[in-house]
């Protein structure tokens, strides 16, 4: 009863002025007003020495990225929908918007949901692991970090961080229905076009062998130690994280 | 791919080791990366203005002339850039696209230049961003209309007769162009009065005039006199008919033409009459045929066949048809909803006139289009208060779409307005390009002379040569080349007619020795130049230095006396003159004067052969001799 008689005392209060706002004739400028205190969000990462001594990279590499960085967000900051709008040009079956165009035709046949490819969930899960500081933006200094491990890191640093990106909800432990999500999501990122063509329970399969493989203990959980471990002695992954080195 | 992508791919490609623990195969060994990583400034010089730019910033669109390897053709190793001999500030726009991803317009620069640019630089203009995307296609369609205005107004209007038209074709051109010739301008005019006075007759058959004797009520004029009435009627309808039917007749595609616009006025002009004609004098049909004599006032429009702003006016409305459409819909809506408020409010009253609600429309119509004429008024307040919150809008319904139109109408106007200028510039415009034409002849002339000059004389070659571009030399001894090749010669425009003239002249009045392919020359040569030769002769005998009138051999024997001075001073005498064409129309002609490279005698006075036509010749010969060395163009006395 208390609740009821507050929003009517606030809407009331509301429509007054509203009222006053439509008499005196700036109905529409308040919006504006108020976009315009948004957009002028803006950050300037650390000083150059303070970045190279804490990444593995020289001043030109990060003067270079950080010019292709600052070209694409002005502001300084990447959010969450500009970095999977970025991902998703990568992938042209990945995308949302790329792949309505494609599928078009399809969608009255199908339906809409069994054609759409996405990268979006993987780059969510990247722009989580990215985003240290958990405040819904990467700046350039979560970029330049997250960057430096993967691609100079060492390798326990590598495999530290590949954890990281896999638990979700970064409680330590990577069970099965996070890493469903995962691999779900990678296989998201192929599209529906792919050769053999791809079954419902694949994803499922997939998961299964990794659990087979990581957990050793059988307790359900993959925690960093066994994911350690399992990595170092699987030999086509320390061949594959060979061919990694200096992608830069 | 879009701009920035290319700077994360590094990113993309890092985060690629979060697939690796789920991978069941090896990762492929990626590309060797043989550029240099550190990035380098590139300087780009553009008419004098260096804009320096990152080499990343370039690569980024790999597919334009910037990012590619096409623009090593344009640097320049002695001062270590890339010079491109453009406009720098249509370049600053196209470099800003390589830096931020999108493309802009900018407004105040003509659209086909920046096209141009863009086609230089390899960049599709369909990646023009949104800002500025409606601009550019606005503006670019309004080029394009125009252009096609331009050169339909080039070839439609004063293009001279195609040499071989049937009558039909010439009868429908001067239908269409009245200008053409003064017997379509008569029967235009005429055509037009006789619209005017049909429509006027119309009018005035309904004035009362005063009663004949004997009767007391005014009689309307038409009934009074018929006779009168009728007589004229019929002579219009008979000069209409006339005309349809000639343009049915002459109309390139009958089909076509029937189903045109004006050809339906036409008809629905000329009907009525032949209906009342055929139709008997019956009480019940004549109520029909009152109602079809209302359809002869649409002769009213077939004035728009004599007035441009009538046809711009249709053309505009047409045009327009979607917005008046909006108009009228909203209007309809509108005058739906009041004339229901209307009605119900003043229901209840005592002798209302608001009976119905479609009696209510036409009270709502009144009101909105703010005319007001009393006939029904809302006499409770709730019906006054609707009244004028109807009339109030009405206003603004109006008031919206009509900018829309008025824009049209003025751009279509304007446009208009345009063509008809340029047509009336286009003798101006064709004469100027002629002159240039005449004067690229002339230099070229010039050139030949001056050089069979050179040749004999190396020391008056140079005095000669002063005033010619290197580009010039190249350029005349190219039309040289070519004339050898062919065995014919330049000459312009006046000297072919003029040769046609002297040729026909000649050719008819020269007796045996002339040629014996002759039998054909007189026929062809009036056809290959028939009315400009006549006009032209009649405009060139004041002009010319020697007159060569039509039929006057004689004079043709004076050029010859005059002939014999020295080089300098016949040549230039006779040089406008002289210079035959030779490939004047016809092979029989041509054939008969065209260059057998065997060298005439020696001396030019001994060679003279005694028939005119000869003479002609033998006058060719005779300054063709001084002007050219042996194997030059000699004329064959046959």
């Amino acid at each position: 009863m208390a609740g009821c008689t507050t929003r009517c005392r606030q809407g009331v209060l509301k429509l007054i002025q509203s009222v006053q706002r439509l008499l005196s004739g700036s109905l529409a400028k308040d919006n504006t007003d108020d976009e315009l205190e948004m957009t002028t969000v803006c950050h300037r990462p650390e000083a150059l020495e303070q970045l190279e001594s804490q990444t593995n990279f020289c001043k030109q590499e990060l003067q270079i990225l950080y010019r292709g960085f600052k070209n694409e967000c002005p502001s300084g900051v990447v959010n969450e929908e500009t970095f999977k709008h970025i991902y998703a040009q990568f992938f042209p079956h990945g995308g949302k918007f790329l792949h309505h165009h494609m599928c078009f035709s399809e969608q009255i046949s199908h339906g809409f949901v069994s054609c759409v490819a996405d990268a979006s969930m993987y780059a969510h899960y990247l722009f989580n692991a990215f985003d240290t500081t958990n405040n819904g933006s990467i700046k350039f200094k979560d970029f330049v970090t997250g960057l430096s491990i993967l691609l100079r890191g060492t390798l326990r640093e590598k495999l530290e961080w590949t954890f990281h990106l896999y638990d979700i909800n970064k409680d330590g432990y990577i069970n099965r229905e996070e890493m469903t999500e995962i691999v779900k999501a990678i296989y998201d990122m192929m599209g529906k076009y792919t050769h053999p063509a791809l079954k419902g329970d694949v994803p499922q399969q997939h998961v299964d062998a990794f659990f087979q493989k990581m957990d050793k203990n059988k307790d359900g959980v993959v925690t960093l130690e066994e994911f350690v471990i399992a990595c170092q002695e699987d030999e086509i992954m320390m061949r594959s994280m060979q061919l990694f080195e200096n992608v830069m | 791919m879009a701009a920035g992508v290319a700077t994360w791919l590094p990113f993309a490609r890092a985060a690629a080791v979060g697939w690796l623990p789920l991978a069941k195969k090896t990762m492929p060994k990626p590309p060797v990366d043989n550029s240099s990583r550190s990035d380098e400034i590139l300087y780009v010089n553009v008419s004098g203005v260096r804009f320096q730019t990152w080499k990343n910033t370039l690569d980024r669109y790999p597919d334009t002339l910037l990012g590619s390897s096409e623009k090593e053709f344009f640097y320049n190793d002695d001062t270590q850039e890339y010079f491109f001999d453009r406009d720098p500030e249509m370049f600053r726009h196209i470099l800003n696209f390589y830096r931020t991803g999108k493309l802009h317009y900018p407004r105040h620069e003509c659209i086909q230049a920046f096209d141009e640019e863009l086609a230089f630089y390899g960049i599709v203009p369909e990646i023009i961003g949104d800002c500025c995307m409606e601009e550019y296609r606005d503006r670019k369609k309004e080029n394009q209309e125009r252009l096609a205005e331009d050169t339909e107004a080039n070839e439609a209007m004063d293009a001279p007769l195609p040499p071989h038209s049937t009558p039909r074709e010439r009868l429908w051109r001067a239908f269409e162009n009245p200008h053409t010739s003064t017997m379509a301008l008569v029967f235009y005019y005429v055509t037009g009065f006789f619209i005017a006075v049909s429509v006027i007759a119309n009018v005035v058959e309904t004035v009362p005039c005063r009663p004949p004797k004997g009767k007391v009520k005014d009689l309307p004029c038409g009934e009074k006199y018929q006779l009168a009435f009728f007589c004229m009627d019929t002579a219009c309808v008979l000069i209409f008919t006339f005309e349809y039917l000639m343009r049915l007749f002459a109309a390139p595609s009958r089909c076509k033409f029937m189903r045109s616009v004006m050809s339906v006025i036409d008809v629905v002009a000329i009907m009525p009459y032949y209906i009342g004609l055929v139709m008997p004098e019956n009480e019940d049909v004549s109520g029909a045929f009152v109602t079809l004599r209302v359809f002869r006032v649409f002769r009213i429009f077939k004035f728009s066949r004599h007035s441009q702003g009538l046809r711009i006016l249709g053309y505009t409305l047409k045009s327009c048809a979607s917005e008046l459409g909006f108009l009228l819909f909203s209007l309809t809506m509108a005058i739906i909803i009041f004339a229901t408020v209307m009605f119900y409010a003043e229901k209840g009253t005592k002798g209302s006139t608001f009976t119905s609600i479609p009696a209510s429309f036409w009270y709502t119509i009144v009101t909105m289009t703010t005319l007001g004429y009393g006939d029904m008024v809302p006499n409770t307040i709730a019906g006054k208060i609707f009244g004028s919150i109807c009339s109030l809008s009405g206003v603004l319904v109006i008031a919206l779409p009509v900018p829309v139109i008025v824009s049209n109408f003025s751009r279509i106007y304007h446009q208009n307005q345009r063509a008809d200028k340029m047509r009336a510039q286009q003798k101006v415009r064709m004469a100027r390009i002629r002159m240039a034409k005449k004067g690229t002849t002339n230099a070229f002339l010039q050139y030949k002379e001056d050089r069979a000059l050179g040749d004999r004389d190396s020391d008056s070659s140079a005095l000669c040569v002063r005033n010619k571009s290197a580009f010039e030399h190249q350029h005349h001894h190219l039309l040289h080349c070519l004339e050898k090749t062919t065995n014919h010669e330049f000459t312009d425009e006046l000297n072919y007619s003029e040769l046609c003239i002297t040729g026909s002249v000649g050719f008819r009045t020269s007796r045996s020795t002339s040629l014996s392919s002759q039998q054909g020359a007189p026929n062809h040569s009036t056809g290959c130049c028939p009315r400009r030769v006549r006009r032209r002769a009649a405009m060139r005998l004041a002009n010319s230095t020697v007159s060569v009138s039509r039929g006057s051999v004689q004079e043709l024997d004076t050029l010859h006396g005059k002939g014999t001075p020295g080089p300098p001073q016949t040549r230039s005498s006779l040089n406008a003159q002289i210079n035959l064409k030779l490939n004047c129309g016809e092979q029989d002609f041509s054939a008969a004067i065209i260059s057998i490279p065997t060298p005439p005698a020696n001396t030019p006075d001994e060679s003279l052969p005694p028939s005119p036509a000869a003479i002609q010749g033998g006058i060719l010969r005779n300054t063709r001799a001084t002007a050219y060395t042996p194997g030059a163009v000699k004329i064959s006395s046959l």
